[in-house]
């Protein structure tokens, strides 16, 4: 946020925090450990208040939960942030100090009303009115949140909408109030560190930026271009143009993961060349030309990963990787060197100490370091440095340092691209279970006892209305495909929603109705949102 | 400002004045002077529940012994970790744990056993926990033979740490078990398999069933183990794992205690999800040209 991307809070401070507010995340079971810190805090006790279309295991354990429409975040945080600054409730110091934009901000959300809001939320006016005052009135409050932020046509927007409510308050940028996005994927953060961004080298340092450039093509040996790259929705939609021939995928699966899939899987099957590295020969590796068998990175094979508290970790092999398979930096090495650049054979730590070297924000930390300290959390410039538990402190200076003020984003509600209709009368969205991950690759390894399988949960209005039984089958259909799957009537569910986890693609091909609509500022699919109509199988004959 | 400031409290352990913050409990002012303690019950990253009573010590004008784990340090205390009273009673302890329960896998208690001269054999026809075990999935397995009442797996299922209170204490005096609601069976309680309870459990009471396996077909070798440091591949929190290993293949997973990320607790995925590492999941494989 305010420029780097990452959660700019370490978990521990939500342990002290006096007010939570969990977003579009079901961290109890996507993220389990991270959840153990706020049921700290809710034991030491803090007020927690969930926003989610579901009452997720998460929910329960809230003070408040805000049952909001899929796709309604903006009009909910907008209203959030006129109620506060209708009851004076934020805080004029730090804004006039640290901030921008705060009188056209406050001009532009005149028109989130709590009525109008709650029209379009769902979420009765008082409990909005409720969290904007808890929210402001608390000395340490923390905003979490997930995928049911992010996966959304305006994902960007919907973060964006969050940061305003921190600033607002001035909560952000002091240990125990912060912002916070769970990273859904082991090193997902560490990626982004790593350059593995369209129009970024190595710690956040722009492609763009001519001296940040040569320093690196010195390093490597090689000029580097200087034009931003392709985010990987753009580069489906450069497969289907004609212009993207080839793709090399690391330990990616888009032939199961990407939305409306059967869409994604021609274009991988039209490519021209498809190289896939990866520890499992999984959908996306039958589809390849080229297989490269990998090593396991976290038990067999030695490197660093970095977590949601941007604390990078060292991971070490622990098992020997099965005969054939390399490590992902060798393989890489080795096509580079067959394509002209004379990289040496280096061990990860070489490789760690020539990133040290490129990266200020990890110039401190040496490997002998990171043992040492369990990880070290960046910014972390030299070898004296502690790490960095929070960032953006720099706003409560008295002196900001001739950085730019934090600016208040203006962000309007719109709802989720595909629209209800007759055909397609019910909102599906999509989430993790605990026990799984992902499109099960690696989870459906082991025997858990508490798998139930993808269930499309509805609720029992809906059932009753659709004349459907506990674990009967039904046709589920979006404008994109359709696929079978068991209903799981809950009564907890707001008519008009359904819900599935997308774990066993091999059994059921549920992101053949999920939408590719994307957000344009950061490629990210609408995985939240589709519309779908659920067709009973026969009529009248599996009464259970 | 002052009321910020700790107050520093003076005591005498064993004869050697140690000074400490108020709050501070005895067993870590001990540990702070390197005088060790034993303890059974008693976990840094859970709650004191005074179950055991292995650590008490003598706190002289005490009439009673104190359980050193959650007693704090009081002015001028006069503190004797291995008085002759506290050994006799430590003794004892053991003694009675050792004859009703199967000690056996147990490395620490076996220690303390020895070192207090404990000595199971000198009673006679001693009532004992003979439950059999319960094997009622392929990730853990409960021999309550084992089992100490401790209360460690109680507190880290509850809110010590996971708040899924699926186990508690059911029955009375010798009939205490630890066990699930109505004792059901596991996977239809609600637990939610993240193991805590097993990495907490002193006595191996709760199994890691690949290393129970390994036990029943005596196939356990502890000299050809050893314990890796790593990061869990699943979500993105970064908890540090430690993968135990017995040859080339992992048979458990634990995280350390003084962990800030994990406290030394884990979730079903980090647990048990890294089956797909090993046979028969992962085989040889070779460079695949398929055109």
């Amino acid at each position: 946020m305010f420029g780097a991307g990452g959660g700019t809070s370490s978990y521990q401070e939500v342990e002290e925090a006096d007010f939570v507010l969990l977003w579009g995340s079901n961290a109890r079971e996507a993220h389990p450990i991270y959840f153990h810190h706020v049921l700290k805090g809710l034991k030491s006790g803090a007020k927690m208040h969930a926003v989610d279309p579901r009452r997720t295991a998460s929910a329960r354990f809230a003070d408040a939960w805000l049952g909001i429409n899929v796709g309604t975040d903006i009009a909910l945080a907008n209203a959030v942030a006129r109620e506060i600054i209708a009851a004076d409730l934020h805080d004029r110091k730090f804004i006039d100090h640290s901030t921008s934009g705060f009188e056209e901000f406050a001009a532009h959300v005149q028109t989130y009303t709590l009525e109008y809001a709650s029209s379009v939320t769902g979420v009765p006016a008082d409990a909005i009115q409720e969290l904007a005052h808890s929210y402001a009135n608390a000395s340490m409050a923390q905003i979490l949140w997930t995928l049911g932020i992010t996966e959304h046509h305006n994902g960007v927007d919907n973060v964006l909408s969050l940061c305003n409510l921190a600033l607002l308050t001035g909560h952000v940028g002091r240990w125990g109030s912060g912002l916070v996005p769970l990273r859904g994927q082991n090193n997902v953060q560490g990626g982004g560190d790593m350059g593995a961004l369209p129009n970024k080298l190595p710690g956040f340092q722009d492609v763009t930026d001519n001296s940040a450039r040569q320093r690196f093509s010195d390093a490597y040996g090689v000029e580097l271009n200087p034009q931003p790259g392709l985010h990987l929705t753009l580069m489906f939609e450069a497969m289907a143009t004609g212009t993207l021939k080839g793709l090399y995928v690391i330990g990616e699966n888009p032939a199961d993961s990407e939305a409306d899939v059967s869409h994604t899987r021609k274009l991988l099957t039209d490519l021209e060349l498809l190289v896939v590295q990866d520890i499992f020969l999984t959908r996306t590796a039958e589809l390849a030309d080229v297989v490269l068998p990998a090593t396991v990175g976290w038990a067999e094979s030695e490197g660093t990963v970095t977590s949601s508290e941007r604390r990078v970790q060292r991971v070490r092999a622990a098992v020997e990787a099965p005969a054939g398979t390399r490590d992902d930096h060798t393989i890489i090495g080795e096509v580079a060197q067959l394509l002209g650049a004379s990289w040496p054979a280096d061990t990860p730590e070489a490789l760690w100490d020539e990133l040290r070297s490129l990266s200020p924000m990890h110039s401190g930390m040496s490997y002998e370091r990171l043992e040492d300290n369990n990880g070290l959390q960046w910014p972390c410039p030299d070898l004296d440095h502690p790490g960095t538990p929070f960032l953006h402190g720099w706003l409560w200076e008295d002196d900001l340092g001739g950085k730019e003020r934090a600016p208040f984003s203006l962000v309007n509600h719109e709802g989720p691209k595909e629209q209800l209709s007759d055909e397609f009368p019910i909102r599906l969205t999509t989430g993790r279970a605990l026990d799984s991950y992902n499109t099960g690759v690696q989870s459906r390894g082991y025997p858990s006892p508490i798998r139930s399988g993808d269930q499309l949960e509805i609720s029992h209005l809906d059932a009753a209305s659709l004349n459907l039984a506990q674990g009967e089958l039904v046709r589920v259909s979006s404008p994109r495909g359709s696929v079978e799957i068991e209903v799981d009537i809950k009564t907890d569910q707001a008519a008009g929603l359904a819900f599935t986890t997308f774990h066993f693609p091999e059994l059921i091909d549920l992101n053949l109705l999920t939408n590719d609509e994307w957000d344009p500022k950061s490629g990210t699919a609408e995985f939240k949102a589709a519309a779908i109509r659920i067709d009973k199988l026969t009529s009248g004959e599996r009464y259970v | 400002m002052s009321e910020l400031q700790p107050t520093e409290i003076a005591i005498s352990i064993n004869g050697t004045t140690v000074s400490v913050d108020a709050g501070t409990t005895i067993l870590e002012a001990a540990r702070s002077a390197g005088v060790e303690i034993p303890t059974l019950c008693w976990a840094s990253n859970l709650t004191p529940v005074n179950a055991c009573r292995l650590c008490v010590v003598e706190m002289e004008g005490s009439r009673n012994l104190v359980p050193a784990c959650s007693r704090e340090c009081e002015q001028g205390s006069i503190i004797h970790t291995e008085s002759e009273r506290v050994a006799l009673n430590r003794k004892m302890i053991l003694e009675f744990l050792d004859t009703t329960n199967d000690l056996s896998e147990s490395t620490e208690l076996q220690e303390f056993i020895v070192r207090y001269e404990a000595d199971s054999s000198r009673y006679t026809e001693p009532s004992q926990m003979k439950d059999a075990t319960k094997i009622e999935d392929d990730l853990f397995v409960r021999a309550y033979d084992r089992c100490v009442l401790c209360y460690k797996c109680v507190e880290a299922c509850g809110d010590d740490a996971q708040f899924t209170f699926a186990i508690s204490m059911a029955g009375r005096g010798f009939d205490t078990r630890v066990s699930t609601e109505f004792d059901t069976p596991l996977p239809e309680s609600a637990c939610v398999y993240c193991g805590n309870c097993v990495g907490v459990c002193p006595t191996n009471a709760l199994q890691f069933k690949k290393e129970f396996d390994l036990r029943q077909a005596a196939q356990w070798e502890p000299e050809r183990q050893k314990t890796t440091e790593t990061i869990c591949s699943y979500c993105g929190v970064g908890c540090t794992l430690e993968l135990h290993t017995q040859d080339n293949e992992i048979y458990k997973v634990t995280s350390p205690a003084d962990h800030s990320v994990t406290a030394g607790h884990l979730c079903v995925k980090g647990r048990f999800g890294w089956q797909y590492v090993q046979p028969p999941t992962r085989r040889p494989s070779s460079p695949d040209m398929s055109s």
